[in-house]
């Protein structure tokens, strides 16, 4: 008779962790790297010259110090852009989420409306033709470039700090509108998405408390839509930091404009957008592993 | 006749699902502290009807009045009716990003805004009488049926409301944990609650319900004390539905 002390489990088998046909496919790729550094060392014969294009990451002044040079001005902006361009993004793809599954037709309709713009024009046309609508119409109409232009010398420090140069005020504004406006047409649909995978019972049970539209919504149908929709909402979150690259065409200074023109006057076209690239991943990364840590923390209490 | 108003008075009240005809010329008083057992084969419309109560379905044909105020379309009316009203679902449908304890203070904070200290008394005291106060921190999901059923009946009792609604409370439990929540309905029963309860637990209703309503095909066939609806009951339907639901018993 076995005791209740004697329901041990049965030994746990030990996984190979790596198979021949593993160690193969290693082997296939790590010669097909090499085979591309020998074609690059000695058929190419690509002269690298990453000083020429590292000095515009950081360069020495005349008193020998190191200071951020064209490509850290970039990153700067494109990160400026992210930043205020995620929070846009976010509250326009909440609004227009709400709205999208609201009982009001006008809402909804509304809400389509702009998806559908949006989604179905290349974003480059949709950048042109807003962009120039922005800060062609809008921008005068707030008064920006008045304010922007009579600033005190500390309201521009706070501006030149959270938004970048203030000559340039006006434009990174249109620029990071657009972005958002783009961007945030689809945050609309992972809003919508998530609201609608809340079940019926959910809704039921809030509005059987009593509970007001406002407070059905904001206790119990969004915190629990936030932590569904967070692994496709942070994907977004890196789409817009890359494609904040696009409000380049417009002559916003961000990475992707200043590189083009460092690897047009350097003619060190390889480094450049090597450097660029190592750029954006550790951006984009970096916003990876904050959702990943959101992701974790949002999992406790799930059914 | 001295008879205390109805706390609940439906008048020829009709429900479609487009051409489906849900519910039709429903007429029904409560009175307060009535125990009111709703039973009928499935698709009879009795989860549609007491639904209809609190506005989880719209009515679209008669009356109905609450506590002497007639529901309407009104938002606001709707929601004053609801913190009247406690509803308890077949699948509990807590909250479950909510702590128990949260589940139960959501209502009176944002309804009434009921300090939070004194929610919280009000909560622990209601998860007490379900016994299962220990469980106040714990998520939902952390729990058994049984216990987030009674969960589901103190979050409701919270709002003190002057009718309980069950709609087929012990239907997706486990066969054990079912009198553990029959018990918390019946201790209501005595305390005067006015309830109205959608059920096959029969043994309940024969044990607490002053009044036996019996539901088909969206009409009420017969309403009557307990000992007449299963002692002699009237229709064929009726008669039908009980050989049935107490063959096995």
């Amino acid at each position: 008779m076995a005791t209740t002390t004697e329901r041990l489990p049965p030994p746990v088998k030990k996984r190979v962790k790596l198979t021949l046909i593993d160690l193969l496919i290693f082997a296939l790729v790590a010669a097909g790297v090499v085979y591309i550094a020998y074609r690059v060392e000695s058929v190419l014969v690509y002269k690298w010259s990453w000083d020429t294009v590292l000095q515009f990451v950081v360069r020495r002044d005349e008193a020998g110090d190191l200071v951020p040079n064209l490509l850290v001005t970039g990153l700067l902006t494109t990160l400026r852009l992210a930043f205020w361009g995620t929070i846009a993004a976010a509250i326009i793809g909440l609004v227009m989420g709400l709205c999208r599954t609201s009982s009001n037709l006008f809402l909804r309709m509304v809400a389509r409306l702009y998806v559908e713009l949006i989604r179905n024009i290349p974003p480059v046309v949709f950048i042109f033709v807003f962009y120039f609508f922005i800060s062609g119409q809008i921008m005068p109409l707030l008064g920006v470039d008045e304010f922007a232009r009579n600033a005190s010398p500390e309201t521009a420090r706070v501006i030149e700090f959270l938004f970048g140069p203030i000559g340039l005020f006006s434009n990174f504004l249109a620029g990071m509108i657009c972005l958002a406006m783009f961007e945030g047409a689809y945050i609309t649909e992972i809003v919508r998405a998530g609201i609608q995978s809340i079940e019926k019972g959910q809704w039921e049970a809030a509005r059987a408390v009593g509970l007001s539209r406002f407070n059905v919504l904001r206790d119990v149908i969004l915190p629990q839509a936030i932590r569904k929709i967070l692994p496709p909402l942070a994907g977004q979150f890196i789409t817009l930091v890359k494609d904040s690259a696009i409000v380049s065409l417009i002559s916003i200074q961000e990475l992707t404009f200043v590189a083009i023109e460092v690897a047009a006057s350097t003619t060190r076209v390889f480094e450049t957008w090597i450097v660029v690239g190592v750029m954006y991943f550790v951006v984009c990364y970096f916003f990876a592993v904050v959702f990943a840590r959101l992701e974790k923390r949002g999992q406790r209490g799930r059914r | 006749m001295t008879q205390a108003n109805p706390m609940l008075e439906m008048r020829g009240v009709g429900k479609w699902f487009g051409n489906f005809c849900a519910l039709y010329d429903i007429n029904l008083d409560v009175r307060p502290g009535e125990r009111m057992v709703v039973c009928g084969p499935s698709g009879s419309g009795k989860s549609t009807m007491i639904r209809c109560i609190n506005r989880l379905e719209e009515h679209q044909a008669g009356q109905i009045v609450l506590d002497g105020v007639e529901l309407t379309e009104d938002t606001k009316n709707i929601e004053q009716i609801r913190r009247k009203v406690g509803m308890v679902f077949q699948h509990f449908n807590l909250f479950p990003h909510l702590t128990v304890l949260r589940n139960l203070t959501l209502g009176p904070m944002r309804n009434f805004k009921v300090p939070e200290k004194e929610a919280r008394e009000t909560a622990l005291h209601y998860l007490e009488r379900v016994r299962i106060a220990e469980q106040a921190s714990k998520y939902p999901s952390e729990l058994s049926g049984g216990q987030q059923q009674r969960v589901a009946i103190a979050r409701a009792l919270c709002m003190k409301p002057k009718l309980m609604l069950f709609d087929e409370p012990t239907s997706a439990l486990d066969p054990e944990m079912i009198s553990g929540v029959l018990d918390v309905m019946v201790e209501l029963a005595s305390e005067g609650m006015t309830m109205m309860c959608v059920t096959h637990e029969m043994g309940f209703a024969k044990e607490v319900a002053d009044t036996m309503v019996f539901m088909d095909e969206g009409e009420i066939v017969e309403v009557g004390p307990p000992d007449e609806f299963f002692g002699n009951p009237k229709s064929d339907r009726a008669k039908l539905f009980l050989s049935q639901i107490l063959s096995h018993h």
